[in-house]
């Protein structure tokens, strides 16, 4: 797959120092951008990516030919209107979409990193991504703004750098992953690693990849960004193509089927080792345990107003996670807004079609942009 | 615009730091923004008029003024409002504790059943009153504590709380509406 013509990259000349203490220079960014920058340069907002998303977060991803993962949000006349605003989305480091990550070449032994790539950290990722800021010339982010993973880099965005940004709007996230996440991830890496395939990470050589484990880890997670009254809504106990039972192993029922499918086309857009480095990012994630215990630490020093969003049907980063940062908020008197919008959709809801998160998401933009004090 | 937005924004000083507790649809809260400080947010629990509230361009946490007022730290707002809502909590005392603790100042307005039209749907019809501020019947209504401007003042005399002004001078036959301004 040649992505050298479809992907923007900034190679970042500057060293960065990761959590893990390696330091890391001349790396690829990859980036996309949507809409125009204004004159005053006050319209900019840096969209941050889930576990599996890239820097093609509207229109059609070029090397998918897919829709890009943020569709319903993102895009001209959108609820991110990006015939007002200026938006950068970029391939998180660690991810396989041009950033540098477990493929790119190891100058030590011109081989593919695998997993000697060095292990990074929502910190590492959303410091490498200030970058964009400079190259663009932009003093002040108009917002910064992510669901799931992307909401974590959110809140580390306005930690690390408090005065960037005018507003922020970390969606269905946490402040510190759950032992019940970590133990989700780390499902979905075992099943990596047991794929023979996969060669303790250096299965680029062998031209062999761990397309079975990964497709397993991306079923598991796949049911988590669902709701089990979703699932019984759009599948129930569905046969799949059959009148009956058929006494074997075979995807009997649709939600069998689907699954399968999911699990196989992901493999065709996604790097195993990727996913070995990016889950551990997540699980790596305390914002709280970063400033001793006080949330409310981290965001002392920001002047940025906060929106949070949480569904209902969410279970992975449930309201309660959400609530505990506008609580840490609150206690600092910081400005906030929190909605928790009614959903069947589970995790998922941030991607899909859902008016009220839609509607919030754009009145929110839409008035705080032009309520300038 | 409601008579007694205009009673409550008064009672504001300009530019001070404001929480409305049960902000409704935010007509209250934009009013205040507009007029009085930019300095506001609300508390409310519906989701419809969070949304509402959103449009507004309105800072809103959804949440329930019961359980949630615990996370304000003493004295982190000027003033507190909670507009004809006290009636409809479980614990309109412990509301109220809270409402002293996290506002410097509160401001409380009550429905007062002690309204002549009140008392005379009671003795008249012999049915629970039902008026334009009391519009639910007995058996739908959210209010689970009603009370009387009267009664409103006995307790904040027995309770030891300030009471710094209220509309329409203590009118407990005449006023639909009791607003207080309260202080500990």
């Amino acid at each position: 797959m040649n992505k050298g013509e479809k992907v923007k990259n900034l190679i970042v000349d500057k060293p960065l120092k990761l959590d893990c203490g390696k330091t890391i220079v001349n790396f690829p960014l990859a980036y996309e951008t949507y809409g125009q920058l204004n004159e005053k340069k006050d319209n900019a907002i840096l969209a941050f990516h889930a576990l599996t998303g890239d820097q093609f977060a509207s229109g059609i991803n070029p090397i998918t030919k897919k829709e890009g993962w943020w569709s319903y949000a993102l895009g001209p006349g959108k609820a991110i209107d990006t015939n007002k605003y200026f938006v950068i989305c970029a391939n998180v480091i660690g991810g396989c979409m041009g950033s540098y990550g477990p493929r790119n070449i190891n100058p030590e032994n011109q081989k593919p990193f695998g997993t000697n790539f060095p292990v990074i950290t929502i910190n590492d990722m959303v410091n490498a991504q200030y970058h964009l800021l400079e190259f663009f010339k932009i003093d002040k982010l108009f917002s910064v703004v992510g669901g799931s993973m992307g909401g974590m880099q959110v809140l580390q965005f306005v930690s690390n750098f408090p005065n960037k940004s005018r507003t922020a709007i970390p969606i269905a996230c946490t402040a510190s992953h759950s032992a019940q996440n970590i133990a989700l991830n780390e499902l979905g890496r075992q099943s990596i690693m047991a794929d023979h395939n996969w060669s303790n990470g250096f299965y680029e050589e062998n031209k062999k990849l761990p397309d079975k484990g990964l497709a397993v880890a991306r079923m598991a997670a796949h049911i988590t960004y669902l709701s089990k009254k979703g699932l019984q809504e759009k599948f129930g106990r569905k046969l799949q193509e059959r009148d009956d039972l058929k006494f074997s192993f075979d995807a009997d029922f649709q939600i069998e089927s689907y699954l399968r499918y999911q699990g196989s086309v992901f493999v065709d857009r996604f790097d195993a080792n990727s996913y070995l480095y990016i889950t551990r990012a997540m699980d790596y994630f305390d914002l709280t345990k970063q400033f001793n215990g006080n949330l409310s630490k981290a965001f002392e020093k920001s002047e940025t107003k906060f929106f949070i969003i949480s569904f209902t049907s969410d279970w992975l980063y449930p309201t309660s996670e959400n609530r505990d940062i506008v609580i840490a908020l609150n206690a600092i008197g910081k400005d906030v807004g929190f909605a928790e919008i009614t959903s069947d959709k589970g995790h998922d809801s941030f991607l899909l079609d859902v008016p009220d998160f839609l509607n919030a998401v754009k009145n929110f933009l839409n008035t705080s942009y032009y309520k300038k004090i | 615009m409601k008579k007694e937005f205009n009673i409550i924004a008064n009672l504001i000083k300009k530019d001070s730091k404001v929480l409305d507790v049960g902000c409704g649809d935010g007509q209250l809260m934009k009013y205040i923004y507009e007029n009085i400080t930019k300095d506001i947010r609300g508390l409310e629990i519906s989701k419809n008029n969070v949304q509402k509230c959103i449009e507004k361009g309105l800072t809103v946490i959804e949440g329930d003024a019961e359980k949630d007022l615990k996370q304000f730290p003493i004295s982190s707002f000027d003033y507190v409002i909670l507009s004809q809502t006290l009636q409809a909590f479980l614990d309109p005392e412990n509301v109220i504790n809270e409402l002293l603790r996290i506002g410097k100042k509160a401001i409380v307005t009550i429905p007062n059943f002690g309204y002549w039209k009140v008392r005379m749907h009671l003795l008249l019809k012999g049915t629970m009153p039902v008026t334009n501020n009391l519009p639910n019947e007995w058996y739908d209504t959210p209010n689970l504590h009603m009370c009387t401007i009267k009664d409103f003042e006995n307790y904040c005399n027995k309770k030891k709380i300030t009471i710094n002004s209220s509309n329409l001078n203590f009118q407990n036959v005449f006023s639909e509406l009791g607003i207080f301004l309260i202080e500990k």
